[in-house]
């Protein structure tokens, strides 16, 4: 038995004698104590668990060789996990789960939430399976890589899957508490969601059709300015290169509902620039932005970002060497961008446009700000949860459509991938040099960032302007009140108190973001690695997995989470801790999606390599592909630390009075009116991640591609690592 | 390089899986303390909660979020309860949750202080629900707005249906908030039920929104990006104390109201606390605090001053509201269908 299956082995009887069984609940019948003890005493159901343990052991006691020591390791895991997960839900919180009160006569034993102890148990059976099933041969023998697999599927398993399953079950449910398979056949028909009207010219398009087109809309909207963006920032010579990317940086560290509100007090019907416009020109006051132009703008600004990172690391990738030789070739500048540069930008394409199709689709804030009279989907979808009606069953209907708009925006992206291969990162040093950008695609660059920064730029001095005077729009007397309410440090005797309103929800959500991004990054990465370098059966069903957590809108995801996570046998709500695992799960595909960018430009040789030279699959990772993947990881990094203080409606419903998250805060300001505590607050907030972003960057390091500089004389080495 | 920065990694991955595993929960259900979940607005929720603490020493763990929210996360939370109290929002939702069996009957010694109408709910639901607050609807305009269009300013709900409002109506959409279905079940019972919907129909040309929130009209009223917006009259009261040009009306031909409620959650793990919660909330010196963090509702123990600002529900004609009947689900979930299928796809 190899040491680490050993070392799990051991932690897994940690975790069954040693430490507490189940969560420190006063109500819990059963008290605290191991899982031996208490299976000995007063749950017996606990014990089947131990002879899995006992399974498990028995090669190591008798010494079997290493076939058969692992096929003992594959059923002990396999049937203590299915004893674990069984029993949990077999006794439940106040009797008899799975309908076996009827059998064996109601209540039966109760049991609490697992605690520490069944938690490291269940992970080191998970972890001892894995490693059987690499003593059997599977994935050439690599336990690192059985593991990553077995670690990865359990994880979005039961933090996505199950709790998603749990409410999309609901879609064919009664108010009642029945199900009714008519009734989800004709919610899913209502002629609300699928009505073409808007074409025949009376009266509006279904919701389905309102949310598709947006997506659409948004999703080449966010590549192209991300494109021209990244284009600018590593090809040109262009003078404000690190000015323009801050400036398109700005959109993702900003709170939901300021972009929305900045347009309405620029564009609004008494906004600044509608009224400059009526004033100057006579250009009569309209009500233009609430609705899809509205929307729309808000998007492109929010998400441009994300395609603009995910394009960043692919435009760097690209080895100048096939540029240089299409120009050797005596190919002008223009085509060679048409034929070598930009075929090879098309895994970075589809995932930017992804990225953004997803994210409009999910996006709730602005829709819910500047919606006007157009529907989308994922507000529809609030609304069926908390709104008037209360129907989630008609909410889950929604739900379901929007993950199947994803199901198939994904399965297109592969389509138009194909099969071709993206490598550009070998490892034979790249000694080219990147040719400029063509003439015309420079300045269709120029011509499309440069404004579109200018206006990021009003919009932003806008909200600065607004969280110092008085009230926005009607009184412009200069104040730093907002500022004061907000975040007041008083001098004590006993020391600092922090007694503005805002420091409790900003710390909260300080300490869930920073603990968040890098798990987020880790998991992300790691799938990426294996989508992109092993095969597996299962693979592509295994990538729409980590997909579905992103395309369940947040409402969907957060009510999923309490039916899910309230009651045994998994019990987190009302803790930290939930928000850490929700974040981390839904903000794990975009790391996924900027490490499968990326990991397609870089050469499996130099996988190879390493193996060749003795280093097993952890060692390859650890220092040959990650170093690589830098500019992917400060991706993830970046993306999910923001994510975790920008996100507001999946956590509606899981901040307690312990937790509670900056957005929410917001939120209320918002709806109570205080539009200047908010914008106050948001530009903090802002400031805050700003931080967050420098420091990452520094922890993690630019990827240093051995690539010329212009003034190099001498060709740099081949991959600059020490 | 490479492994300078695998060892960088490491210690700092480690550390956070310690830090994160410190998270989790310590489950603190220790004795007198309270968890609330509270749907006013933020600063009455915390001024409340501060005051009872301070009264009684017992901890309020209060969460603020609004009553649509709480009522879906009272249901998705029933088989393991987490909040103890439901206080505040209006009172269709915890008419829902009493009629779904989501909350506990309690008879307060102080329910005799109160209101005829805050007890007709409590009667109504057995016990499972009392009025704390009352607001009634009406609508509110931007005085500059309409002067700069020479629109004559509305004082009726038939004034709204003038052409010359034409685009200039904002009321959110019964779907999604209390205070449209409100508006929806007060013509209907002003009118009767085709008359009503004649109503909403002529209304349907005017609005130039339906907003998801219940009380955005009345932001958009505060910024001119509408002239009318039709809003519970404190809703519009709390943006009219800070603008001038905010003018708040209660339609002459009568209107509907509010009942904001308070619900204890079935299966409360702090029954004591929140029953003592209960009765505190019903007495005069608590419900103060609604005028005091500019919250113009009119309270409902008959001993507690009515704020100033508020609507002087004596001086409004008000409709003998029948919640039995508007708050049922059955009778909502038809006239919800009804106005969808009638109302909200005709063209301008």
């Amino acid at each position: 038995m190899a040491p680490a299956a050993k070392a799990w082995l051991v932690a897994a009887w940690a975790g069954y004698v040693l430490a507490p069984w189940y969560l420190a609940d006063p109500l819990s019948a059963l008290g605290s104590g191991g899982g031996l003890w208490l299976g000995l005493t007063r749950a017996p159901w606990l014990l089947p668990v131990g002879l899995a343990l006992v399974a498990a052991t028995w090669p190591l006691a008798r010494g079997l060789d290493r076939t058969r020591a692992a096929r003992w390791l594959v059923a002990a895991g396999m049937g203590g996990l299915a004893v674990l997960w069984l029993q949990g839900f077999a006794v439940g919180l106040s009797g008899w789960g799975l309908g076996l009160a009827s059998l064996l006569g109601a209540p039966g034993p109760a049991q609490g939430g697992m605690g520490l102890g069944a938690a490291m148990t269940a992970t080191s059976l998970l972890m001892l399976f894995c490693a059987g099933l690499a003593g059997l041969g599977w994935c050439r023998g690599d336990a690192f890589v059985t593991s990553s697999i077995g670690l990865v599927v359990a994880l979005v398993g039961l933090f996505v899957l199950f709790p998603v399953l749990t409410i999309l079950g609901s879609a064919a449910g009664t108010p009642g508490g029945g199900a009714s398979p008519a009734l989800f056949v004709s919610r899913l028909a209502d002629p609300s969601i699928w009505g073409l009207g808007c074409l025949a010219g009376n009266g509006t398009c279904g919701v389905a059709w309102n949310t598709l087109f947006l997506a659409i809309l948004v999703g080449l909207g966010t590549t192209l300015l991300g494109l021209a963006f990244a284009l600018i920032a590593t090809r040109t010579a262009f003078r404000y290169k690190k000015a323009l990317r801050l400036l398109s940086l700005l959109p993702i560290i900003t709170p939901p509902f300021v972009i929305g509100l900045a347009l309405i007090l620029l564009f609004g019907r008494s906004g600044a620039v509608s009224a400059l416009l009526f004033d100057v020109f006579g250009v009569p006051r309209s009500r233009w932005i609430y609705g899809l132009p509205g929307i729309l703008i808000a998007q492109l600004l929010a998400f441009t970002p994300i395609a603009f990172l995910v394009l960043i690391g692919v435009v760097q990738g690209i080895s100048p060497s096939l540029e240089e030789a299409s120009q050797t070739l005596r190919a002008r500048g223009w085509v060679t961008f048409a034929t070598i540069t930009f075929p090879l930008l098309r895994p970075g394409l589809a995932n930017a446009f992804l990225l953004g199709f997803v994210e409009s689709m999910a996006d709730f804030g602005n829709p819910l700000v500047l919606g006007g009279n157009y529907e989308v989907l994922s507000t529809k979808i609030f609304f069926a949860i908390v709104g008037a009606s209360q129907d989630q069953g008609r909410a889950a209907v929604l739900a379901t459509i929007l993950l199947a708009f994803t199901l198939g925006a994904f399965w297109v992206q592969h389509a138009w991938l194909g099969k071709r291969s993206y490598t550009t990162v070998t490892g034979k040093g790249d000694s080219g040099l990147a040719p400029p950008l063509p003439r015309r695609v420079a300045w269709l660059c120029y011509a499309t960032a440069i404004p579109w920064a200018l206006f990021t730029f009003a919009v932003y001095a806008i909200i600065l302007v607004g969280s110092f005077v008085k009230a926005m729009g009607r009184d412009y007397t200069p104040t730093f009140e907002h500022y004061l309410t907000g975040f007041r440090i008083e001098q004590t005797p006993q020391g600092l108190f922090f007694s503005g309103s805002a420091w409790n929800s900003l710390f909260v959500t300080l300490k869930v973001a920073v603990l968040s991004a890098p798990f987020t990054a880790a998991i992300g990465l790691l799938t990426a690695y294996l989508l992109t370098r092993q095969t597996f059966a299962g693979r592509r069903a295994f990538e729409f997995g980590t997909m579905v957590s992103f395309a369940v809108p947040g409402t969907v995801v957060g009510i999923s989470y309490i039916l899910a996570f309230n009651v045994p046998p998994v019990e987190i709500t009302g803790t930290g801790l939930i928000l850490i695992i929700c974040f981390v799960f839904r903000n794990m595909p975009v790391a996924v999606r900027s490490g499968i960018a990326s990991l397609s430009q870089i050469d499996k040789s130099l996988d190879e390599a390493s193996h060749t030279l003795g280093a097993r699959s952890f060692t390859t990772v650890w220092r040959v592909i990650v170093p690589l993947l830098r500019p992917a990881l400060v991706a993830a990094l970046v993306y999910s630390f923001v994510r975790a203080m920008t996100a507001v409606s999946a956590v509606i419903f899981l901040v307690s009075a312990e937790y509670n998250m900056a957005t929410t805060y917001i939120v209320g300001r918002v709806e109570a009116g205080e539009f200047g505590l908010a914008i106050a607050y948001s530009t903090a907030l802002v400031a805050v991640m700003l931080v967050g972003i420098l420091l990452i960057q520094l922890l993690v390091g630019e990827r240093r591609l051995g690539r010329r500089t212009a003034l190099a004389a001498a060709p740099a080495p081949a991959l600059a690592s020490s | 390089m490479n492994a300078t920065f695998a060892q960088r990694l490491m210690p700092a991955l480690g550390a956070l899986t310690l830090a994160a595993a410190g998270l989790l929960p310590m489950a603190a259900q220790a004795q007198g303390s309270l968890v609330l979940y509270c749907g006013v607005n933020e600063d009455w929720c915390r001024a409340a909660s501060t005051a009872f603490e301070r009264e009684t020493g017992i901890k309020v763990a209060m969460t603020r979020k609004s009553s649509g929210e709480i009522l879906a996360q009272v249901k998705a939370e029933s088989s393991n309860p987490r909040a103890d109290v439901w206080w505040g929002g209006t009172g269709d939702p915890h008419l829902q949750a009493a009629e779904e069996g989501l909350t506990t009957d309690y008879k307060s010694p102080k329910v005799g202080e109160l209101q005829d109408w805050a007890v007709r709910p409590w009667e109504q639901t057995k016990g499972r629900t009392v009025g704390i607050y009352s607001g009634a609807l009406g609508f509110g305009y931007n005085a500059k707005v309409l002067k700069s269009r020479g629109i004559p300013e509305p004082k009726c709900w038939a004034d709204l249906l003038d052409p010359k409002f034409k685009d200039e109506v904002q009321v959110a959409d019964p779907n999604s908030s209390g205070t449209a279905y409100t508006l929806l079940a007060t013509v209907v019972q002003l009118m009767g039920e085709d008359k009503g919907f004649e109503y909403m129909k002529a209304l349907h040309k005017n609005v130039n929104q339906y907003t998801k929130s219940g009380s955005a009209p009345a932001k958009a009223v505060s910024l001119g990006e509408t002239a009318v917006g039709i809003t519970f009259m404190h809703d519009m009261i709390s943006v009219a104390v800070d603008n001038p040009d905010v003018k708040t009306v209660a339609p002459c031909e009568g209107t509907g109201y509010e009942i904001g409620s308070m619900s204890i959650v079935k299966g409360a793990r702090n029954l004591d606390s929140a029953k003592r919660w209960y009765d505190w909330a019903l007495t005069p010196a608590a419900q103060e605090f609604g005028a005091k963090t500019k919250n113009f509702q009119v309270p409902s123990n008959k001993a507690a001053p009515t704020p100033p600002e508020a609507p002087k529900l004596a001086e409004i004609k008000l409709i003998p509201y029948d919640f039995a009947k508007y708050g049922s689900s059955d009778e909502r979930r038809r006239l919800l269908a009804k106005w969808d299928r009638e109302v909200k796809p005709l063209s301008k």
